[in-house]
C-alpha cells in the first residue's frame, strides 16, 4: 500500500512522536508513506473561524497536489484530516465552490483522492486480523480508555467512519494489540482544544472531566489519535493538577505508539520519553503482566474461585448463618429480577439456560433451591439446575407426544 | 438576564443580516424547537452566558446583535456535539463559526484572546505557510499582554525536541499571500 503522508505542523513540533511513531507503523505494517513535497499549513481552526474561503483553499492545496500524485492521502492529526474531509466534501458536493477553490489556488482539484485517519488507516485499510499476526509483544495487561474527541468522528457528514457517540475503531485497534479498552462514557468529549491556551479557566476544566472518567472507568492510560487532545491530556495534565487541587499523573499514548511498540519497536525508539506525564514506567509494567500471562495457561472458571475463596481468608471458610442467610436472598432477589442472567452464571449451554430461566419464574421453591445451592457450592448448583432443566424438556416431550 | 426585550417587528434589514448567517451557516434556526439538547451536551456550556439553545433563540427573535456580542460565541471549542445531536437538524456548530466570522468581521469582540490566537496562528502560515508554533506563542502572548503564560512550558518542550528554535518554510511561501488575498476577496470577508 502506498500513500500520500500529510504530518502537518503538530508532527514537527509539539507531537514529534506522534509523526515518529506514525513513520514507525506504517514500516512495521508494510505501509509505503509518502510524504506530501511541500505541504502547507491546513489553517486548522484559526482559519475557519476566521474566513470560510480561506479555510477551504489552504486545506485544498495540499489535497490537490495529492490528486495530482495520484495517491490517497494520510493525515493522522485530527485536525488536519477533519479540515481535509471537510475541504473535500464541500468541494465535491458544490460545483460553484470548485471553480472558486481552484481559481484561488490556480489548480485543478476534483475531490477525487480519499482522505484517511490513522484509525481508518490502521482498522479498515490494513485490517485487524493483520494486525493481529505482525503483533510481536502484546500490550496484554494494558487497560486503556481510548479517547476520540471531536475532530475524528463529527461532524458526521464528513467523517462518518466511526460512530459519533460511542466509536469503537480504536477500541478494536487496541485490542488486536493485545490491551484491554475499556467501556467509558467520555470517548468523545471535547478536551477543550484551544480554550486550554486562550481562556485556561475553562479549558482546565474540561480537560478534568475527561482524565476523572477515565480513572473512574479503571483506566490505567488514555490513547489519543489526536495532537490537541494529546497536548491538553498530557502536557497540561499537570498545570490542570496544579489549578484544580487534583492529582492523576495518567499517561497518555498515541495509538501509532502503542502500533509500533506492540510490533516490536521499543518505547524510546517511537518516543515515549518525550511525554510530559511519565509515561515509560506504566509500559514496562505492561510489558511484565504480558510476560507472565504469556507463561501462565489462562485461568479454567473453577480453579479462580477457589483461589479466590482462598485469598478471601477465614472469614469466607467458616460463614455464618446470617452472612450465608444474606447472600441467599441476595441470589433470591436477583433470580426474581433477572432469571436470565442467573441462568446463565448456572448452566454455560446458552439453550439449557434460557430453558432454565423459563421453568424457574414464578416458582418460589426451585428459586430458593437454586439460591441455596449457589452459595453453598456453583457445582452443587449446576447439578441441581441441570437436573431442573433435564426434567422439564422430558416433561415437554411427553406432552409434544401425546 | 431579566431585562426586557423587543419583540416588535424587526425590520427587513434585520430579516436580511439574519439571512446572510443563516445562508453561509447552511443550516435554518426556525427549525428549532427550542429542546435543549444542544445545551445538554454542550461541553463548555458551564461558561457560557448564553448557552447554544439560546443563542439560537435570540437568532429566533432576531436579535442578532446581542448573539454577536455574546460571550458564549468565543466560549464554543467547536467540538460539533450540538450539531451531531440536534434532533432537528440544525447545524449550530456552524452558526457558532458563522458568528464568530461575522463578530470579527465587524470588530465587535467580547473575548479578544481567540481572536488573537487566530491572527498570530494565520499570520505564521501567510509568511511561511507553515505555523511556527514557538513564534506563535510569542506572538499571541505579546499581543494580548500575558508575558509569563505558558514559560514554565517552553522549556520542557525544547529538551523534549517539540518546539524549533526556527520557524519550518515551505518552498512555495510566494503563493501563500497569494491564497490569503484572493481568498479574502472571494470570500467578502475577514
Amino acid at each position: 500500500m502506498k500513500l500520500a503522508y500529510y504530518p502537518g505542523c503538530s508532527l514537527e513540533g509539539s507531537a514529534v512522536e506522534y509523526g515518529l511513531s506514525t513513520e514507525r507503523s506504517a514500516h512495521l505494517l508494510g505501509i509505503e508513506l509518502v510524504e506530501l513535497d511541500d505541504w502547507n499549513c491546513c489553517g486548522a481552526t484559526s482559519a475557519h473561524n476566521t474566513n470560510k474561503m480561506l479555510s477551504l483553499a489552504l486545506p485544498a492545496r495540499n489535497l490537490a497536489m495529492a490528486e495530482k500524485a495520484g495517491l490517497d492521502l494520510v493525515a493522522p492529526c485530527a485536525a488536519c484530516y477533519n479540515r481535509f474531509r471537510s475541504t473535500r466534501h464541500e468541494v465535491s458536493h458544490d460545483p460553484a465552490m470548485r471553480g472558486k477553490i481552484e481559481q484561488i489556488l490556480d489548480m485543478p482539484y476534483e475531490a477525487k483522492g480519499e482522505v484517511l485517519s490513522i484509525l481508518e488507516l490502521l482498522a479498515n485499510k490494513v485490517g485487524l486480523e493483520e494486525i493481529k499476526q505482525k503483533v510481536k509483544n502484546p500490550l496484554t495487561g494494558m487497560k486503556a480508555a481510548c479517547y476520540y474527541g471531536c475532530l475524528l468522528v463529527r461532524p458526521v457528514s464528513h467523517t462518518g467512519f466511526d460512530d459519533p457517540e460511542n466509536p469503537m475503531s480504536m477500541d478494536h485497534i487496541v485490542e488486536a494489540l493485545g490491551a484491554q479498552a475499556l467501556n467509558w462514557a467520555f470517548k468523545t468529549e471535547c478536551c477543550g482544544a484551544a480554550l486550554a491556551t486562550s481562556r485556561p479557566d475553562i479549558g482546565n476544566r474540561m480537560i478534568h472531566e475527561v482524565i476523572k472518567n477515565a480513572k473512574e472507568a479503571g483506566a490505567e492510560c488514555i490513547v489519543t489519535a489526536c495532537p490537541l487532545c494529546m497536548m491538553n491530556l498530557d502536557m497540561r495534565q499537570a498545570g490542570m493538577e496544579k489549578a484544580l487541587g487534583v492529582k492523576y499523573g495518567l499517561p497518555v499514548y498515541y495509538v501509532t505508539e502503542l502500533a509500533a511498540i506492540a510490533l516490536g519497536d521499543t518505547p524510546a525508539e517511537v518516543g515515549v520519553p518525550r511525554h510530559f506525564v511519565e509515561a515509560e514506567k506504566y509500559l514496562a509494567v505492561v510489558a511484565e503482566r504480558a510476560k507472565e500471562a504469556a507463561l501462565t495457561p489462562p485461568p479454567q472458571p473453577k480453579k479462580a474461585r477457589t483461589a479466590s475463596a482462598a485469598a478471601g481468608g477465614e472469614a469466607k471458610e467458616a460463614p455464618s448463618a446470617q452472612d450465608t442467610e444474606k447472600k441467599v436472598n441476595a441470589f433470591i432477589k436477583a433470580f426474581e429480577k433477572a432469571p436470565d442472567k442467573m441462568a446463565a452464571r448456572i448452566i454455560k449451554d446458552p439453550e439449557r439456560a434460557s430453558v432454565l430461566a423459563q421453568l424457574v419464574g414464578g416458582d418460589e421453591k426451585k428459586i430458593a433451591k437454586l439460591a441455596e445451592a449457589m452459595v453453598a457450592d456453583m457445582e452443587k448448583a449446576a447439578k441441581v439446575g441441570d437436573a431442573y432443566v433435564t426434567a422439564e424438556l422430558r416433561k415437554r416431550e411427553k406432552e409434544s407426544a401425546s | 438576564m431579566q431585562e426586557t426585550i423587543k419583540l416588535s417587528h424587526p425590520g427587513e434589514q434585520a430579516r436580511q443580516d439574519l439571512a446572510k448567517i443563516e445562508k453561509e451557516a447552511g443550516t435554518s434556526v426556525n427549525l428549532c424547537y427550542q429542546c435543549g439538547k444542544c445545551t445538554a451536551g454542550c461541553p463548555a456550556a458551564f461558561a457560557m452566558d448564553y448557552p447554544p439553545r439560546q443563542v439560537i433563540r435570540l437568532l429566533q427573535l432576531n436579535l442578532l446583535d446581542e448573539a454577536l456580542d455574546a460571550g458564549s460565541i468565543w466560549v464554543c471549542a467547536s467540538c460539533e456535539t450540538c450539531s451531531a445531536r440536534c434532533p432537528r437538524g440544525v447545524d449550530i456548530a456552524s452558526l457558532m463559526d458563522t458568528l464568530r466570522r461575522e463578530a470579527l468581521q465587524q470588530g465587535r469582540l467580547s473575548d479578544k484572546k481567540v481572536a488573537a490566537f487566530n491572527k498570530a496562528f494565520l499570520g505564521s502560515v501567510k509568511s511561511f505557510g507553515k505555523v511556527y508554533e514557538a513564534g506563535l506563542m510569542l506572538q499571541y502572548n505579546l499581543s494580548t499582554g500575558q508575558f509569563f503564560k505558558d514559560m514554565g512550558l517552553g522549556l520542557p518542550m525544547l529538551k523534549r525536541g517539540k518546539l524549533g528554535m526556527l520557524p519550518e518554510k515551505i518552498k512555495a511561501r510566494e503563493d501563500m499571500p497569494k491564497i490569503f488575498e484572493r481568498a479574502k476577496k472571494m470570500g467578502g470577508d475577514e
